[in-house]
Formats: C-alpha cells, sequence, structure tokens
C-alpha cells in the first residue's frame, strides 16, 4: 500500500448542539482519489473545510503525511500552502487577473520571483487552452473557465493533496464536462485528491474509493462498486437510485 | 459601451429596428436641448421680472467687486489648500487605523475597539463647527504647548472629524468583501495580513471609492470653516472684503474657488469608478 498522505481520525465537528461529523475516520493514501458522497447538510463540505484548517474541529485528529494538523501549535498558514483547495463557487480574486490569481500564492507565500511563477503559471494554463485568457479578469471568464482556472491555482505549488469541494455544483450541464475532464488529467498524472461531489457517474468513474456520509457518521466505504452498485444496505440502495433516476 | 460596427448582412426587420432606434434617439435629444431652454428661460424671466433682482445682481454678481476680490481670495484659498492635504494625510492614515481596530477580533484590542466605537459615535455625532471650536480654542486654552498656529489647530480638527465618517465607511467595505475570497486567500496560504493587504482592502477599496470620494469633497468644502477660527482662508478673506465694500461678491468669488477645486476630483472619481466597472463586469442591457 502506498504512503498515506491523509489520516482522517474520529474527526467530530459540532456547531452548538448540533453534530455534522460524528467520530468520521478513513485514509487517503498517495495517488489515490476519494469521493465523499451523501445527501446536503450530511458533513461533506464541513470535513473539507476542516482538513483544510478553514474550521477547527471539535475532536479528534486529522494528519497530513504524518503532521498532526489539528494541533494548534502548528502553523496553520504553512499547512494551507501544502493542500490546494478548489471551491464550489471558484472564489477567483476579483480584482486581479488570472495570471495574478494564479501565481499570487507562488509570489506572496513561496516568494518566487515573478519570471519564475509567471512562466510555471503559463505552462499550466496553456495546458488547458486558457493562455490566451491570462490578462482577463475572472469575471469576462465563463463559470467553467473560471472553474479551470481555480483548479490550476490549486495545481500552482504542485500541492500533496487536492481538495475539490463540489466543484462543479455552480455549473450549467454543458460546462461540468470539461472541469471533470481536467480532474481526470490530474488524477492520470498521480495527484492525490478528496472530492465532495454530487456527479455520481463521476465519483464512479475517477474514485478509487467511495466514502458515503449520512447524518454526520460514514454509512459506508469501499471502492464505487461495493458501495454504489452492490450495497446491501436498504438505505444506501435507495439513496442511489433516486440519484440515478 | 458601443458595440463596433461591423458590416454584417442585416435582415428588413433588423434594419427598420436599426433606424428606429436611431430616430428615438435623435428624438431625445432634440427633446432634452429644447426642455433645457425651456427650464432656463423660465428662471431667466423670473429673475428678471423679480422687483428686487438689479440689487441682488449688484449685491451678489458684480463684475468689478469680482474682479477686485478674486486675488485676495485665492491667496486665501491657498490655506485651504495646505489644510486639506495635510488634513487627507491624517485622516487616510487614522481613519484605516480606527477601521481595522473596529474590525480586529483580538482579544488583547477589545480597550481600543471600544475606544474606537465611542470616538467614531461621538464624532460623527458633533457638529464639525463644535470640533473645531474645541480644537481651536481649547487645546491652546490648555497653555501646555505654546502659541500654536491656526492651520495646525484646523488641520487637528479636520482630521479628528472625517477619520470618525472614513473609518465607517472602509469598515463597511472592509466587511463587505465576500468571506469566501477571504477563505479562498487563506487556503492559498496567505497569512491574516496578507489576506487583508493584497485581497480584502483592494476589493473593498473599489467598492467604496465613490463614497470615500464623496467624503473627500465634502472635507475640501468644510476646509473652509477653519476661517471661525481667525485664520484668512478664502472664506475669510471674502468676508473681510464683504465688510469692506459691503457687495457680497466674494462670496460667489469663494464658492466659484471652491467648484472649480471640486471638479477635476468628481471628474477623476467618475473615470476610475467607470473603469473598475467596465474591467470587472460584463455589460448588460439595462
Amino acid at each position: 500500500m502506498e504512503q498515506v498522505v491523509l489520516k482522517i481520525d474520529n474527526v467530530v465537528k459540532r456547531f452548538g448542539e448540533n453534530t455534522v461529523l460524528d467520530h468520521v475516520s478513513f485514509d487517503v493514501h498517495k495517488h489515490e482519489t476519494v469521493a465523499i458522497l451523501g445527501a446536503s447538510g450530511s458533513g461533506k463540505s464541513t470535513l473539507m473545510k476542516c482538513v483544510n484548517l478553514l474550521e477547527q474541529v471539535s475532536d479528534g485528529q486529522i494528519w497530513l503525511s504524518g503532521t498532526d494538523i489539528t494541533d494548534p501549535r502548528i502553523d496553520s498558514d504553512e499547512i494551507r500552502a501544502r493542500i490546494g483547495i478548489v471551491f464550489q463557487h471558484f472564489n477567483l480574486f476579483s480584482h486581479m487577473s488570472v495570471l495574478n490569481n494564479v501565481t499570487l500564492a507562488a509570489r506572496k507565500v513561496f516568494k518566487w520571483d515573478r519570471d519564475r511563477a509567471e512562466a510555471r503559471a503559463m505552462e499550466l494554463l496553456k495546458r488547458i487552452g486558457m493562455d490566451q485568457k491570462a490578462k482577463e479578469y475572472p469575471d469576462r471568464l465563463s463559470g467553467g473557465q473560471q472553474q479551470r482556472v481555480a483548479i490550476v491555482r490549486a495545481l500552482m505549488m504542485d500541492p500533496e493533496l487536492l481538495l475539490l469541494d463540489e466543484i462543479t455544483s455552480a455549473l450549467d450541464p454543458l460546462l461540468v464536462g470539461e472541469v471533470l475532464e481536467m480532474v481526470e488529467e490530474i488524477k492520470s498524472q498521480g495527484a492525490t485528491i478528496l472530492m465532495a461531489t454530487h456527479e455520481m457517474h463521476f465519483a464512479h468513474g475517477a474514485a478509487d474509493r467511495v466514502v458515503l456520509l449520512r447524518n454526520g457518521k460514514i454509512a459506508e466505504i469501499g471502492t464505487p462498486e461495493e458501495v454504489m452498485d452492490n450495497s446491501t444496505d436498504p438505505e444506501t440502495q435507495a439513496f442511489f437510485r433516486i440519484l440515478k433516476e | 459601451m458601443k458595440e463596433k460596427d461591423l458590416d454584417f448582412e442585416v435582415s428588413p426587420i433588423e434594419q427598420e429596428r436599426q433606424a428606429y432606434r436611431k430616430r428615438q434617439g435623435r428624438r431625445s435629444i432634440l427633446i432634452s436641448i429644447a426642455s433645457t431652454f425651456v427650464l432656463a428661460g423660465a428662471i431667466a424671466a423670473t429673475l428678471h421680472f423679480a422687483p428686487g433682482w438689479p440689487r441682488v445682481q449688484e449685491t451678489f454678481f458684480s463684475a468689478h467687486y469680482f474682479a477686485k476680490s478674486f486675488p485676495l481670495v485665492l491667496d486665501g484659498l491657498w490655506l485651504n489648500v495646505r489644510v486639506l492635504i495635510y488634513s487627507l494625510i491624517g485622516t487616510a492614515i487614522f481613519g484605516t487605523l480606527l477601521a481595522v481596530v473596529r474590525i480586529s477580533k483580538s482579544p488583547v484590542l477589545f480597550p481600543l475597539r471600544a475606544l474606537a466605537l465611542a470616538y467614531t459615535t461621538i464624532m460623527r455625532g458633533i457638529p464639525m463647527l463644535v470640533v473645531l471650536y474645541i480644537v481651536g480654542f481649547g487645546i491652546p486654552g490648555l497653555g501646555l504647548f505654546g502659541r500654536i498656529p491656526i492651520e495646525i489647530l484646523g488641520t487637528v480638527a479636520v482630521t479628528m472629524s472625517y477619520s470618525a465618517y472614513i473609518a465607517e465607511v472602509l469598515r463597511a467595505g472592509f466587511q463587505d468583501v465576500s468571506p469566501q475570497q477571504r477563505a479562498s486567500a487563506r487556503s492559498i496560504g496567505l497569512s491574516s495580513g496578507q489576506t487583508v493587504r493584497l485581497v480584502i482592502i483592494p476589493q473593498a477599496l473599489r467598492k467604496i471609492a465613490p463614497a470615500l470620494m464623496n467624503d473627500f469633497i465634502a472635507m475640501q468644502k468644510d476646509v473652509g470653516l477653519i476661517s471661525t477660527l481667525g485664520a484668512i482662508d478664502a472664506v475669510r478673506a471674502a468676508q473681510v472684503q464683504v465688510a469692506l465694500t459691503f457687495n457680497f461678491t466674494p462670496y460667489i468669488v469663494a464658492s466659484v474657488l471652491f467648484i472649480l477645486m471640486s471638479v477635476p476630483f468628481i471628474i477623476l472619481n467618475d473615470w476610475y469608478t467607470a473603469k473598475l466597472r467596465k474591467r470587472e463586469q460584463t455589460g448588460g442591457m439595462v
């Protein structure tokens, strides 16, 4: 088995009385793609935010390549810089060109000089056919283009782990394809990906393993075939039946 | 933004629509010209038939007194400009500090936060004139600093008053930037300070540029109040002339100069906001 990049160990997250994540544990190995599935409100997004330290866990631990990132003594900026995240609503910086969006972290966090950062960014943008749009501002791009730029921004520093948080949910169906194709390509290049998604076909095709969350607990975990096709649990069967219809 | 005229073959329907729009456009221009003339004519007629108009004209719009008082008032304006520049710098620094303290969350800063809240609340409630009196006559009255030039006292008073307004505008701007932008900035590894400097402030400034510019223009005008402390600024110079001649035209001179001073900034503001709109938003029909 490949080394463990991300270890989620008995993570609990409460908002007041409300327990959103209830003792969730699983690992993501190097080069593996794990999809988190579940109905709205099942805790997918909260889990992603905990991994990226945008939320604090209420209990349990999260390890990134052997570092306990829930330890309050760690430098959380340094941890975040090692993880790439792509959000549902793209969240590109609206006051910066595409190129500046992509190079910001390299220049300001990793202190690369501008030429080096831009060379790397242009190479990545070229690969997705967006090099012509480098000087444009995000609002001038389609949703699919913005999301692909956001993915490039997340990949810029070769993150140990890529988090994709429902990255196609805000896109119209015609634009979903171009984004998912890009994820397939990143995966084939050996990235380690944890994604929350509603795209069942995509999860089935792209994920090595899926984690099904229900009311903050892991209901099922296994290969897409085990969980999505051959589950014996009636609730799981019902969930996937509704989605497939 | 105007569409570029390209030579496309267009259908008769579109040709008819374009011709109609052109006719409508011409009609709008004619109507606006006509209504402008009617309004101007009405105002002119009212003034012409007003029994006291010749006296008012002589008292407020006398060419003779205009020319005579112009250089003196202009001289005074230079003081306003200096006070304005220093107040502007002071307000930018102090106002930003207040705003940053107001939005800070650190427990250490709690006393400062409470002070900043009290300051902005009180300062926005006190009339500018009272602040000028308190600073202008109160501080020298303490006898701690010897003789302080009136310009400096005026600058301090304007800065104190306007920092409170600017701080609130800035705070609203900072808080208006979507939390997702902050999350996004933090998630690529920017520190809290870098996030504020590189993402929050630039985005906030774009949103509040018109409001800031508006406060700046109001400030330009309020700088004229330092005349109450006895400084010979444009308003005071005009007042002196009025007292000597019993003609109010020097006040009009001062007003014209203040307007001329604000016009470039109004144009600059319009140009800047239009530029941002064009760059960051794709325009629509409405």
